[in-house]
């Protein structure tokens, strides 16, 4: 039972920072393709939404590619820092943040388009900064729109195994989240424990499309 | 009072559209007449620095706003204008008092919906919206949006007052009464005016120094005709 519990709670911390990670990720860029107008706009939307179509595994290998000690990234982060990714709970959040950043990116920038730029422009007129024009009127308009995009980020990052296996491994209690030990519980014929494992991941994916789908836009009207 | 000389051009795909406004004017209020397209709004955006002429000047009040060749445009929040958008721009998730406060509060947090600011309390009382100040916009009839529009505006203490179609988006009645109370309000506070209307009644009614746009470019008018033509219409 203990291996049910240690991998939910890896899970969600898992889930928790790579959603964290993909959120701050999603909400800035998906501003700056709302707003930017500059060349490649188009082709840099399409390669951010990659991660959506790619199989998992395809995706997993690019990482280890990026992040092994042999790779551009993983190499000056070993020389560096003494850093290795791989076979990491910290690799495994990585993993599940780029798998779960269209989810947030996409639905962020379509929030942000939907902003009337004119109250935009009666904040400023009444003398307050382009920053605080963000938090103030800005953000707090496409907030739902982005907040449905999040908890789907979490929901799929909660159930992120193919790119996670690849770059983290399955370790129990150091990898091994919930996903994976459902998997694992199945090929060793365990399946009291599978049965568990499955009902605690199904349970908390249904309470947050529940709530994601409360806070999807048009759902309340806002104006 | 008014100096303005801009020249824009803008794209839309194949068209191209020419603004070429040149006006002095000054009285206390000034009323640009024209038709939609005319370029009256897109006046009135380089005047609160929403949009930047490609050359030209622009002096409200004696204060150098814009002059391309002086290098000189100062922000839209260094302008401290009001304006009164067509539809009004209140912000949907914030309260009556919020949208009304919301200019006195800077830095990056909203007003709180309990903060009790004197002037906006002052704004609140004299527009008769103390009763729904825990409203959001969405829930008031157009007459009262516009009231909280002109209080947030005033609140804020402008240097002039710029106000796009004021009554365009009221029906005909609430019309007559928004337009008695706001030359009620003129005469109480003393503060520049520019108003930009398609309706001939608004020119009688406010304007001091009329300027009637066409295809972009300002041409002095009489005011006297616009006091004739509505006389005429209404009796």
């Amino acid at each position: 039972m203990d291996t049910v519990w240690g991998a939910l709670a890896l899970s969600l911390k898992v889930a928790g920072l790579a959603t964290l990670l993909a959120g701050l990720a999603g909400v800035a860029t998906g501003f700056v393709l709302a707003r930017g107008r500059f060349p490649g706009r188009d082709v840099l939307d399409t390669l951010l939404t990659l991660p959506m179509v790619l199989p998992p595994t395809v995706l997993g290998y690019y990482l280890l590619v990026l992040l092994g000690r042999q790779g551009a990234l993983g190499g000056w982060l070993q020389a560096q820092w003494g850093i290795n990714l791989i076979f990491s709970w910290q690799g495994a959040v990585i993993a599940a943040a780029v798998v779960a950043f269209p989810l947030v990116f996409k639905p962020a920038r379509a929030a942000f388009e939907a902003v009337d730029g004119q109250q935009e422009q009666a904040a400023q007129v009444l003398g307050i900064s382009r920053l605080a024009v963000f938090f103030r009127i800005t953000l707090p308009l496409a907030w739902r729109g982005i907040l449905a995009g999040i908890l789907l980020a979490f929901a799929r990052a909660l159930g992120e195994f193919g790119a996670t296996l690849m770059v983290a491994g399955s370790i129990p209690g150091k990898t091994q989240t919930l996903s994976i030990a459902v998997y694992e519980a199945v090929q060793a014929g365990q399946d009291d424990v599978a049965n568990l494992l499955v009902a605690v991941i199904s349970a908390v994916c249904i309470t947050v499309l529940l709530a994601a789908g409360y806070l999807a836009p048009g759902r309340v009207a806002q104006r | 009072m008014l100096d303005i000389a801009i020249q824009k051009t803008l794209h839309t795909g194949k068209r191209s559209f020419q603004l070429n406004v040149q006006l002095q004017s000054a009285s206390q209020h000034t009323v640009l007449f024209g038709q939609s397209g005319a370029g009256k709004s897109l006046t009135l955006k380089a005047i609160a620095g929403l949009m930047t002429p490609d050359s030209g000047h622009i002096r409200l009040g004696g204060r150098l706003l814009f002059s391309q060749p002086g290098g000189v445009n100062l922000t839209p929040q260094a302008r401290q204008l009001g304006y009164l958008f067509q539809d009004y721009a209140l912000f949907p998730h914030l309260t009556v008092r919020q949208n009304v406060a919301f200019g006195l509060v800077r830095g990056w947090l909203n007003p709180r919906t309990s903060a009790q600011h004197d002037e906006v309390e002052h704004w609140l009382h004299s527009f008769g919206l103390a009763a729904m100040a825990q409203q959001r916009p969405g829930e008031l009839s157009g007459g009262q949006r516009q009231r909280v529009a002109l209080a947030r505006a005033l609140v804020a203490k402008p240097r002039a007052l710029l106000l796009d179609e004021p009554f365009a988006a009221l029906d005909p009645a609430l019309r007559h009464d928004m337009r008695q109370a706001l030359l009620a309000l003129l005469a109480q506070v003393q503060i520049p005016l520019l108003l930009i209307t398609h309706d001939e009644q608004d020119v009688s009614l406010f304007g001091q120094q009329v300027f009637e746009l066409r295809d972009g470019q300002a041409h002095a008018a009489n005011l006297a005709t616009f006091t004739e033509a509505t006389s005429r219409h209404d009796r």
